[in-house]
């Protein structure tokens, strides 16, 4: 058996954090069994020293915080950050969004373990965050440009290393060892969206049909 | 461990003293009691750690930007490739987000095997753990015997999925096949023996008087801190508090399963070891009661919705439909709506959890995977901070930190 709570317990959760915050959170979502809220990045700081401390919520563990990427938006990134109440056994997700230049507020005061997260996200996604006691890069090579996961970094990225027998040392060269292959199997039918404009032969249902899968 | 620098003395000693010098220290990236590929940067007044830096990503392998090039199936081999010391664990979440998205039900007989086979992971894992912690502080025998012990469990591993390690067992709606009745008989008279070899385990470590003096009142931390630094599993309930998600947020059958979960008292690395040589027996006892339950329990074992899973292949040499199927899931593989979900187990190390977001195509848009033992690592310096040196391979030791897992 699943533990899983249902959608309106979390609804009224939800609406209690909403009505709670004081205006910190404006709305809240529930989707897939799980609560989700979005917030203002200049305000993160508030909301989750908010959501740790007030009473009846009480998530005091941070257990994750990463970005996402959604180029197509003018604020690209998404971070997001997934609280936990052990006494209340509750999850939540925060959403906050940003741009490349845009820093967010460090949490890193309000749960200890935020500093690694933010260095990762930092590092993946080149999200800044302000007040962050030592934002150097975590998981990339020492020397290393560019943010990996941002849709537009290439999946062989841009240098590659090898051992230089002449040189006798590890030299960094662009990449040319390797060509990064992708087959696009989506299908045609079922993933494709297609504009059919609405002729005179396509008419009716079967036009407003286009769209759908 | 290699002397990098001396920096000068920041003080002037008082009249005469020798003038004391502070010391940085490389460790690791090649120490054995690093467990693995961490570096270290220590910062020493004498013999006191002032400040450790940890350099991590030397085994970076960019597997969330992999994961996002690849159909879903595809992507279930890389979780094994994080926490190679217990794989199946890290499958589990990733193929329970999936589920969660789809609303794929997994068939009883199903969910029986795979919490069998993560309760064999979580005995691999910290067979290997609590080894190697004696291990670093000088005890060999330990780990020459739990290794033995990892070896039959592997051989666990490869009679159900053909693979001793990397064992891409777990598939979205089930497992890939279902164990051979003498499997399970071979597993269930395993888990009769091996609380002796527990036992004599135990005996070398538990009351060893090295043992203790290096780990009693060594890296101690509090119910509340460890809740601030996110710590979770064993490093969580070792200080005392009792969380685990098989408990308080069940998933599969573990609701069924009769298990106590241990807690430590002191929040010490002796605790945190006890602990896991208790979560072991635990384990043995959820290992036999799915043993006697797969017994009683025939069935499928794989979902047999064909839009998501493949079908057997005797069905495909004769039925056109099942062969379309096949056809489709191992080029396009399935869709999945669009959204975002978080599904955490509680793997050996702690919480496992993959925060998948799907875009509705077969592919995921991002999944980020938030590495039980990521946080553990990040409080290294919280935790060092006034040790000994000698304290810090201890404390390394009892954090149980798999880079493939932290780099990712």
């Amino acid at each position: 058996m699943e533990w899983r709570l249902a959608d309106d317990e979390l609804s009224a959760l939800g609406a209690r954090v909403v009505a709670a915050s004081d205006g910190l959170i404006a709305g809240f979502e529930v989707s897939y069994g799980e609560l989700s809220v979005n917030a203002a990045a200049a305000q993160i700081v508030e909301v989750l020293r908010f959501l740790k401390d007030a009473e009846g919520l009480k998530f005091h563990q941070l257990l994750d915080v990463c970005g996402a990427d959604y180029p197509q938006r003018p604020l690209r990134f998404d971070i997001v950050y997934h609280l936990l109440s052990m006494t209340q056994n509750r999850r939540i997700r925060v959403k906050v969004q940003t741009d490349e230049e845009t820093p967010v507020p460090s949490v890193a005061e309000v749960f200890a373990n935020a500093n690694w997260y933010e260095r990762e996200a930092f590092d993946m996604y080149g999200v800044f965050f302000s007040g962050h006691p030592d934002l150097r890069r975590l998981l990339t090579d020492y020397g290393f440009h560019g943010h990996p996961l941002r849709k537009d970094f290439p999946m062989t990225g841009y240098v590659e290393v090898r051992y230089d027998d002449e040189l006798k040392r590890v030299v960094y060269e662009p990449v040319k060892s390797v060509e990064f292959r992708s087959w696009d199997f989506l299908s045609p039918w079922e993933g494709a969206d297609y504009d059919v404009p609405a002729t005179p032969l396509v008419t009716g249902p079967a036009a407003a049909g286009s769209k759908a899968r | 461990m290699s002397l990098d620098e001396a920096t000068e003395p920041s003080v002037a000693p008082p009249p005469g003293e020798t003038p004391v010098r502070k010391f940085s220290l490389n460790f690791g990236p090649q120490h054995p009691a690093a467990h693995g590929v961490l570096r270290l940067i220590l910062e020493l007044d004498g013999e006191l750690v002032e400040r450790v830096d940890p350099h991590i990503g030397l085994l970076h392998r960019g597997t969330e930007k992999l994961i996002e090039a690849r159909p879903y199936t595809q992507n279930t081999p890389y979780f094994d490739r994080l926490d190679y010391v217990a794989p199946i664990n890290q499958e589990h979440a990733f193929v329970r987000a999936i589920e969660r998205l789809t609303g794929l039900a997994v068939p009883i007989r199903g969910q029986v095997i795979r919490v069998l086979y993560c309760e064999i992971g979580r005995i691999l894992n910290h067979l290997m753990n609590v080894t190697t912690q004696a291990l670093d502080l000088g005890a060999l025998t330990p780990s020459l015997w739990g290794f033995e012990e990892r070896e039959k469990l592997m051989v666990f591993y490869e009679r159900a999925s053909g693979a001793r390690m990397h064992a891409n067992y777990f598939r979205p709606g089930g497992v890939r096949q279902d164990l051979p009745p003498k499997l399970i008989e071979d597993i269930d008279a395993w888990a009769v023996a091996y609380p002796k070899i527990l036992d004599d385990i135990s005996g070398l470590i538990t009351d060893n008087r090295i043992f203790k003096q290096r780990n009693v009142d060594i890296g101690v931390v509090s119910k509340d801190e460890a809740i601030a630094w996110g710590f979770t599993g064993p490093m969580l309930r070792g200080c005392g508090v009792a969380w685990d998600l098989r408990r308080n947020q069940p998933y599969e059958c573990y609701d069924e399963m009769e298990f106590e979960i241990p807690v430590g008292v002191h929040g010490d690395c002796y605790d945190r070891y006890l602990c896991r040589m208790e979560e072991m027996r635990q384990s043995v006892k959820i290992i036999r009661q799915c043993c006697a339950r797969l017994g009683k329990t025939p069935g499928p074992v794989l979902a047999t919705d064909h839009k998501m899973t493949p079908p057997r292949r005797g069905e495909m040499k004769t039925s056109m439909e099942a062969l379309i199927h096949h056809f489709k899931l191992f080029s396009e593989g399935f869709h999945t709506p669009a959204g975002e979900v978080y599904a955490a187990v509680e793997a050996p190390k702690g919480e496992f959890g993959v925060y998948l977001v799907s875009d509705g195509t077969n592919k995921p848009y991002r999944c980020k995977i938030r590495a039980a033992s990521y946080p553990h690592l990040a409080a290294m310096d919280w935790m060092s901070r006034g040790h000994m040196l000698a304290d810090v391979s201890a404390i390394l030791g009892s954090l149980d930190i798999v880079f493939g897992e932290i780099d990712r």
